[in-house]
């Protein structure tokens, strides 16, 4: 095996006085899925979130240890946390779209931030982006419409397309179809493997029936732990833990 | 006749409905008073600006000269006084809001914002006469200052002259627009530099409370695809926030066409045409409040009062075009 893409050592997060993960150490291969499960609380989407930097954003949140991105800490003095993102992209709970952009707009809004203006080249990168969503078919002769007048599945995969266009190295998923139906949540799921291809993908799930479908390794969370990490066969079908052999069987959660 | 027996409504149901009617009438009777106080405003500006009308017809709004010893009356001026004077204030007023709502919102830390913002919103309450003071015993002097080192120097003497020949035979140029034509301060410029004071808290809030309500989301949205705090802001929080920030310049057009005592103790109550940004000028407003005490004859109150009817007009126009632009602004899926 290479070298992990993305090494968590001994990650602590804080919020203020309260601990909500201690000291997490994970690793995560490149062209893989990886769940992270665990009961509401647990500190999954937290440490999710430390990935991205995003805590930097909440006062009173800090994060401890190292999280190595292909061999750079993102959090080593001097890291500008704005370049860690453009490497780290991320979808969130709720479809966010930008509501004021167009549908092409808002898949290359990230690559606009980095310069790109030529219009060939913005129409290349949205094409092959929204094809990487399964997007392109049913939004290519309304790109310049408002991103809000697509449905919610539409909206997250339009998000996801966004993700895609500045080519992070790993994509964040934070929980992508919880506010889906069931039609939109398998067709997001299919679109995960295919992903695979160009990034990595790391997606914080409430359902373990998906966490199963669609990831290679699954880390189950527990009161800011990682109980347990494995691939995701082993962790469903022999957890070596009993409180996750308890949560996957459905005992609490 | 085998009507099928139908269950009968349950008392309390009858009770609840009787109920809601009477609620709903009275409801509506309230609502109706708001109506009733538009309708009755119009009516009564209406009959009492009728003698000027009659006599001037709407060329009242359009005719220049305003002259209550010859008893001619043309609004024209006052307008276009109106208009320059809160647009101007507008366009300086806007910029700072916005800033200072985005420094309360998204840069002060807690224990500066809430002060900032509460000192922001205070402006609003000080009382017109309080600004108009303000301006004359404050603003006033440094514009005169000002205005006094500009003669100092002999070459704008002579510009001054050849701009007073030209103000004379009632006309204009760019450059002579900003020479200054008297002394003391008064005049249009401090109208619009009051008036962007008094103005900026109404902006200010509501921009400020508009960007708070901005969801998170849309926020780590754009941080997530590696932007920095000001693009954030200037690609994700200004767009989505446009239409309430506009609902906030509006309002603030409205107060400022609508400023009546600031503005007529500082504008200097010219009703010649407006030759220069530094000379005296009036709106629509300030002749209702420095004349209609004076007014005594008929056609000279009527022609006051037809000012006010003009500018009620005009507020009405202006609060119609902000809706419409509002509601074009406001994307799709956000209320």
């Amino acid at each position: 095996m290479s070298t992990p893409l993305l090494t968590a050592q001994d990650v602590s997060i804080h919020y203020g006085d309260k601990q909500a993960v201690r000291g997490v150490n994970l690793s995560i291969e490149r062209g893989t899925v990886n769940a992270l499960i665990g009961p509401s609380g647990c500190g999954k989407t937290t440490f999710l979130r430390a990935i991205n930097r995003m805590h930097d954003l909440t006062p009173g949140a800090r994060v401890t240890g190292r999280i190595v991105l292909d061999g750079e800490d993102m959090y080593a003095p001097g890291v500008d946390a704005v370049a860690m993102r453009r490497r780290v992209g991320m979808v969130f709970q709720k479809p966010n779209p930008f509501p004021t952009m167009s549908v092409f707009d808002n898949v290359v809004s990230g690559l606009k931030l980095t310069g790109v203006r030529d219009r060939a080249r913005l129409m290349e990168v949205a094409e092959r982006s929204l094809r990487g969503a399964a997007l392109w078919d049913e939004v290519k002769d309304r790109l310049k419409t408002p991103a809000t007048g697509l449905s919610g599945g539409q909206q997250q995969r339009l998000c996801i397309a966004r993700a895609l266009a500045v080519e992070p190295e790993l994509l964040l998923m934070d929980e992508p179809t919880s506010a889906l139906d069931p039609a939109s949540t398998a067709r997001i799921e299919d679109l995960m493997t295919g992903l695979k291809k160009v990034t990595t993908i790391l997606i914080v799930t409430h359902n373990m029936h998906q966490a199963a479908r669609v990831s290679d390794t699954t880390s189950f969370f527990l009161n800011g732990d990682l109980v347990e990490h494995g691939v995701t066969d082993q962790v469903f079908t022999s957890p070596r833990d009993e409180r996750t052999e308890a949560y996957v069987t459905g005992r609490f959660g | 006749m085998s009507e099928p027996l139908r269950p009968r409504p349950a008392p309390r149901a009858a009770l609840s409905g009787r109920s809601d009617r009477t609620f709903q009438l009275l409801i509506l009777a309230l609502a109706s008073v708001i109506v009733g106080v538009f309708v009755l405003s119009v009516y009564q500006l209406g009959r009492e600006s009728w003698p000027a009308l009659r006599e001037f017809g709407l060329g009242f709004y359009t005719e220049r000269t305003w002259n209550p010893v010859t008893g001619q009356f043309g609004a024209a001026q006052m307008v276009i006084g109106t208009l320059v004077t809160s647009l101007a204030a507008l366009v300086l007023s806007v910029p700072l809001a916005v800033a200072s709502a985005l420094f309360v919102a998204e840069y002060a830390p807690k224990w500066l914002a809430n002060p900032v913002g509460y000192l922001i919103e205070l402006l609003a309450a000080v009382p017109s006469v309080v600004y108009g003071l303000w301006a004359l015993f404050v603003v006033a002097p440094i514009l005169g200052r000002w205005q006094q080192g500009f003669f100092a120097d002999p070459a704008n003497l002579q510009v001054y002259t050849r701009c007073q020949d030209l103000w004379n035979s009632g006309q204009t140029t760019l450059q002579c627009f900003f020479v200054p034509s008297a002394f003391d301060g008064r005049g249009l410029a401090l109208a619009i530099l009051i008036l962007t004071v008094m103005i900026l808290p109404y902006t200010a809030s509501v921009a400020r409370d508009v960007i708070r309500l901005v969801p998170q989301d849309q926020r780590e949205a754009m941080y997530a695809l590696g932007a920095t705090k000001w693009e954030v802001i200037s690609r994700a929080i200004l767009p989505y926030a446009r239409a309430g920030i506009l609902g906030g310049v509006i309002l603030a057009l409205g107060r400022a066409l609508g400023e009546t005592l600031a503005v007529a103790m500082v504008i200097g109550d010219s009703q010649d045409i407006i030759k220069s940004l530094w000379g005296g000028a009036s709106t629509m407003a300030s002749v209702i409040a420095n004349q209609f005490g004076d007014a005594q004859e008929t056609l000279h109150r009527s022609s006051v009062v037809a000012l006010g009817l003009g500018l009620f007009f005009l507020s009405v126009l202006v609060n119609f075009l902000a809706r419409v632009v509002i509601a074009r602004l406001t994307p799709r899926g956000i209320q």
